[in-house]
């Protein structure tokens, strides 16, 4: 048997070429471009003139970078380990019902998470409303006063963070689900057998044997709320912006309103280097995981 | 197992159920309350007590925001640009999948690695320049300036590599061995397939594109453009705020993509954990 080696070249990169000329436009391209116009004076259109590290130096003196930098990780301790214990546990009960009672009860607890963002942020926007939101009374039992939540810089995080993990846990509920379910049943028989109860059960099989799965949705999520923009920047429109600025939205800012492309550019470099280092760090941390099994 | 533990495990087994149960009520309650309050009118909306159903049930807001906004035209925009970025990276990654699965050529190991870093590149720090490459270009306010830096979800390539991987080598030995052309195995032998596994992947593509947000919002200025999740934030004018009329609003972004998710809920949760590299 033969291969044509030369035929199957030519098939091979027809078959590639559509998809390299997207990505060299629209992601090779830009991704070069971000780096060069991080070291320019650029406008957000038009070229600049090339200032070295300037930006850079600039970004370790910028409060407001320092603020955004420190908003982006509280939000990301907010949202990820709580976001990733809820997703668990209800997983832990949805994977225990059965029948039409589970697609249901999945259902309601993935539903949200294929909405648009502007549609939970009107949905939440009204629950929270300080007149008239019916979050409001929730607050009302329990003895909390009543605060106009995304106007108020103590409550817009942690609110923010809550209605994100409402939004996202549909995901990470579904790998956990996923996982659940390839634990081989025989391995829970043998311990009901051995008089085990549930707590020891979770402790002893569910939890070592679904921690390659809670490894992957805390490094998915960790990453994913680093990028943290529009819930923020929705909710903060008629609040206090500059003081719950994240990273994205300060990006966005310094090109989009301040137009100072080059530093913007800068403030992108900064934030792409943090998620390629974690995001290194994560794939060695699932590689390990995954040889240990 | 004795009777006590079996007792023990039933009462447990019963609270996890009653908990489980009333919590996913809790969790869907906003997306009830939401529905229920563009239900109702603008004055009983505002009510200082709870009411969970409408007393005078109207869909005047939905009537409103049907005629007086242009949601029309945000739906074909919406659908337009989402069909645009399903249908192209489908194709494109269906493609280059195959050939990085089962062809041999010059280049494949710089390929693989170009997708597994674009896989960590956060396009949120893109915008600056992809803002200005669409400006370059001419495209702002056009479907093509919003499909074309949306068009990278190198995930669906991993997928589909791995989908050909797992296909037994015999398929493609006995097709060579027929004399079928490259092209030939490609459409007859491995697409048929891979249906299944392609339907999934472009119901979730569609689904993320109709969602997305900061690209559209940023490419967009002229309201006859935009798509649906960023027109409906624009709804309210200048005579104050009609939460009822916003809510009805919000319903019919979420309306289209809700409804996917119900009619191919297997599609959809076999693509989501697939795409998290899990085998579904």
């Amino acid at each position: 048997m033969l291969r044509n080696a030369s035929k199957e070249t030519v098939v091979a990169l027809l078959l590639i070429a559509p998809f390299i000329a997207v990505y060299g436009l629209v992601f090779v391209y830009p991704t070069i471009q971000m780096f060069i116009t991080s070291f320019t004076d650029a406008p957000l259109i038009g070229d600049g003139k090339w200032v070295g590290f300037e930006n850079y130096t600039r970004l370790a003196k910028d409060s407001k970078y320092t603020l955004s930098l420190w908003n982006t990780f509280y939000f990301v301790l907010l949202s990820v380990i709580p976001g990733t214990a809820i997703a668990l546990l209800v997983a832990l009960g949805v994977s225990r019902l059965s029948g039409w009672l589970q697609s249901t009860v999945l259902a309601l607890f993935f539903l949200p998470y294929i909405l648009p963002v502007t549609v939970v942020y009107l949905i939440w926007d009204w629950v929270m409303n300080y007149q008239f939101g019916v979050g409001m009374h929730v607050l009302d039992f329990f003895g909390i006063p009543r605060a106009p939540v995304f106007k108020t810089v103590t409550w817009f995080m942690p609110v923010v963070a809550l209605v994100t993990i409402w939004w996202t846990a549909g995901f990470s509920f579904l790998l956990f689900l996923a996982g659940l379910r390839s634990i081989p049943p025989e391995i829970y028989e043998a311990a009901a057998l051995d008089n085990s109860g549930p707590w020891m059960t979770f402790r002893k099989i569910t939890w070592p044997l679904l921690w390659p799965v809670t490894a992957l949705v805390m490094t998915i999520q960790l990453i994913l709320q680093l990028k943290i923009f529009d819930q923020v920047y929705l909710f903060s429109t008629g609040g206090r912006p500059n003081d719950t600025l994240v990273m994205v939205q300060y990006i966005f800012n310094r090109a989009f309103v301040n137009d100072q492309g080059g530093r913007a550019a800068a403030i992108a470099v900064t934030l792409f280097l943090i998620v390629i280092i974690i995001s290194v760090f994560q794939y060695q941390l699932l590689r390990f995981a995954g040889s240990r099994q | 197992m004795n009777y006590a533990a079996i007792q023990r495990w039933n009462l447990f087994g019963g609270i996890a159920t009653v908990l489980t149960v009333l919590f996913a009520l809790i969790w869907a309650f906003p997306l009830y309350w939401g529905v229920i309050s563009s239900l109702k009118p603008e004055d009983e909306v505002i009510r200082p007590y709870i009411e969970l159903w409408p007393e005078n049930l109207t869909f005047d807001h939905y009537v409103g925001t049907l005629f007086n906004t242009q949601i029309g035209i945000w739906y074909l925009n919406s659908i337009g640009v989402a069909v645009g970025v399903t249908v192209i990276t489908i194709i494109t990654s269906m493609f280059c999948g195959y050939a990085l699965s089962q062809l041999q050529f010059p280049g494949k190991k710089v390929l693989w690695w170009l997708i597994l870093a674009s896989f960590m590149v956060p396009t949120q720090t893109l915008i600056i320049n992809h803002f200005e490459l669409m400006a370059g270009l001419g495209l702002l306010n056009t479907w093509a300036g919003m499909i074309l830096p949306q068009l990278i979800h190198p995930v669906i390539i991993i997928v589909y590599k791995q989908f050909f991987d797992n296909v037994p080598k015999d398929f493609r030995e006995a097709a060579v061995m027929d004399n079928a052309s490259e092209w030939r195995i490609l459409f007859k032998v491995f697409m048929p397939m891979n249906w299944g596994i392609t339907t999934a992947l472009a119901i979730v593509c569609f689904i993320w594109t109709w969602n997305a947000f900061l690209w559209p919002f940023l490419a967009v200025t002229k309201s006859e453009m935009m798509t649906v999740p960023v027109g409906i934030t624009q709804v309210n004018d200048n005579f104050g705020v009609y939460y009822a009329r916003q809510l009805a609003a919000a319903v019919l972004a979420g309306l289209p993509v809700a409804l996917t998710y119900l009619i191919f809920q297997k599609q959809v949760t076999r693509a989501i954990t697939l795409s998290a590299g899990i085998k579904g």
